[in-house]
């Protein structure tokens, strides 16, 4: 397992830094570069946007600035804002804590709804259940996020007055029932692909256990029906839904980025979003390289918790 | 991509393979009605605005914010007074021709990188997967808006963008795929009698390995899709005054109050067009892969 554990740390390590050159080439591609913000000022001239290349250390060849970059990051100084002048990690860092909220809210209501959906749907095969349950996932795996968010604020917000369009609070209130409210909605609109997803992995999942000898022998010995689907066919059927968590990150990202645009909500993808208006590249290259972290951790927390829950994975 | 998607039924014995993989097809209702779906839809979008009797970029101040079967506009019309059939319509080109032109250019990286890969492994195909990872490790929707950023937002632009972000899942299948064939005896026997390289794997190996980048191929459209509708509502892929489905909704979320038909109609239509191919891939998928049957 150790053994393991390195390599596959070596494996995301690599991995990483293949992201961070890739990051460094988007910075450095971005037209003007690293100054593009300074140059659309008019009071800035020629004269000027040299000196400051030359005391950011732009005027070096890109080898250096990008070994220069990528040793400052690991110490964590990942540069400072250009809208505000704010260390990048400090201005992510304040708006982490909403997309985080937002996003394990959905995937709560994702494993629990679509769960549930997936279960009734193994069971119940090819019933009229199944068949809506599959069409319905298809769908919503068709739907645009953004989309189904402005449909949502429409109908609960517009039409029925029920649940607030946007903002993660009243200005001035802040007490719990006021955050939930606001929380709902959002959450609602990310979980919708995650529902769909975890559905069809929890059908596709289920219905692999249940065809096991175990699973035979267990009806066979006279245990009613629930027990041998709580008993034995969930707990194994639910060991690859752990995978499933830690993969889901990428999409869970991109989800949250267009759901927060929608309702207004001050997470990390908004704020990614107006960094690249502002052509604020230092926090645009900070959020790129946290989403890429977090999906890289996702991935490997996935494989970690997967051999913990099954004994029979012995990873070597 | 034409030429390519038809390989499978190409191939000698395939004919009656082929007809099966159709009748597979038909089965599966769900696809059917896809496929007659995205047909409407591309017949609507390319044929439907010489039908009607306005202009998709004709200004009328005077009629603005008609509600759909309220007058003479069928779907009514938008905050400058545009006729929405007709925007959805030319939208309906963009998005469906960004869709496919994307796809092609995706599975024409994907098929390259996978291929060269899966057949010369080692070194070259390690940095060439780890490569994939990487891009992998980026999600979709941040990596395309960054790069979005950096360039002139034009139509050329926006579809190798959304296929430089799309590539890798088709390179990955690819690479499996080449991988797995390449110690075939056919392939060996073609390197036996000193066929090139290039031969071996775009001749022998690559249409021996269509049939799931045919799947794939069908969801990178439906993907490609959301991806141009998700960066042109965000406001970096297809520029106004040209329509797009994703740019129609651009603006929709400020007269979602007085006139929510601007933001129904065009979702309606990606809904539309994404759920399609998603069930026509969903269908190829049983179609061409004879061992899921009965799953």
């Amino acid at each position: 397992m150790s053994a393991y554990l390195v390599r596959r740390l070596g494996q995301a390590a690599l991995l990483l830094w293949l992201v961070s050159m890739i990051g460094f080439a988007i910075l450095h591609l971005a037209p003007g570069g690293p100054l593009a913000q300074f140059a659309l000022s008019s009071q800035m001239t020629q004269e000027d946007l040299d000196r400051i290349a030359q005391q950011l250390g732009l005027d070096r060849p890109l080898p250096v600035q990008y070994f220069d970059w990528l040793v400052r990051m690991l110490t964590g100084d990942w540069g400072t804002s250009y809208r505000d002048n704010q260390p990048v990690l400090e201005v992510i860092g304040g708006h982490l804590g909403a997309t985080l909220e937002l996003m394990l809210t959905a995937t709560l209501l994702a494993i629990l709804f679509g769960g549930w959906i997936g279960i009734l749907g193994a069971i119940r095969r090819y019933s009229l259940f199944d068949y809506l349950a599959t069409a319905g996932a298809m769908v919503a795996l068709s739907i645009p996020t953004f989309w189904f968010g402005l449909v949502a604020i429409y109908i609960f917000s517009v039409h029925l007055d029920w649940l607030p369009a946007g903002n993660r609070q009243t200005a001035g209130d802040g007490s719990l029932p006021d955050l939930l409210r606001h929380l709902v909605l959002p959450a609602i609109v990310l979980a919708l692909v995650e529902m769909a997803i975890w559905s069809r992995y929890m059908r596709s999942s289920l219905l692999d256990v249940v065809n096991q000898d175990y699973i035979r022998t267990a009806r066979a010995k006279g245990l009613p029906e629930w027990r041998v689907l709580t008993g034995h066919a969930l707990r194994n059927a639910a060991l690859p839904m752990i995978t499933l968590a830690g993969l889901q990150m990428p999409t869970l990202l991109g989800g949250a980025l267009v759901t927060e645009t929608v309702f207004t909500w001050p997470g990390m993808g908004r704020l990614f979003l107006d960094s690249i208006s502002y052509r604020d590249y230092p926090v645009v290259m900070g959020i790129l390289m946290l989403s890429a972290m977090m999906v890289l951790i996702g991935n490997l927390l996935a494989d970690m918790l997967y051999a913990a829950a099954d004994p029979r994975i012995r990873l070597g | 991509m034409s030429s390519t998607a038809t390989v499978p039924e190409a191939t000698a014995p395939s004919r009656s393979n082929a007809s099966r993989a159709f009748r597979r097809f038909r089965r599966h209702r769900m696809a059917v009605l896809g496929a007659v779906t995205i047909t409407l839809l591309f017949l609507a979008s390319f044929l439907g605005p010489y039908l009607l009797p306005f202009n998709d970029t004709y200004i009328d101040i005077m009629h603005r914010f008609e509600g759909p079967f309220s007058g003479a506009h069928i779907l009514g019309t938008d905050e400058l007074g545009r006729d929405m059939l007709a925007r959805l319509m030319m939208g309906g080109r963009i998005s469906l021709l960004v869709g496919l032109t994307a796809m092609a250019i995706s599975m024409a990286i994907g098929i390259l990188v996978g291929a060269i890969a899966g057949y010369y492994g080692g070194v070259v195909g390690a940095a060439l997967m780890r490569l994939v990872d990487a891009v992998l490790c980026f999600p979709t929707i941040f990596l395309l808006l960054a790069l979005a950023a950096l360039i002139e937002p034009g139509l050329l632009s926006i579809i190798v963008l959304i296929a430089a972000t799309s590539w890798m899942d088709v390179a990955r299948i690819v690479e499996g795929q080449i991988r797995a064939l390449r110690e075939r005896d056919f392939a060996v026997a073609a390197e036996a009698l000193g066929a090139s390289d290039r031969y071996i794997v775009f001749r022998e190996l690559v249409p021996n390995a269509m049939a799931p980048v045919v799947v794939a191929a069908t969801l990178t459209v439906a993907k490609a899709i959301l991806l141009e509708s998700y960066v042109s509502f965000l406001g970096y892929g297809i520029q106004p005054p040209v329509p797009s489905w994703g740019n129609m909704l651009n603006n929709a979320q400020i007269y979602l109050t007085s006139a929510p038909w601007l933001a129904i109609l065009p979702g309606l239509a990606i809904t539309l067009a994404v759920t399609s191919f998603n069930f026509i891939g969903d269908g190829l998928r049983d179609a061409l892969d004879p061992r899921l049957d009965g799953r």
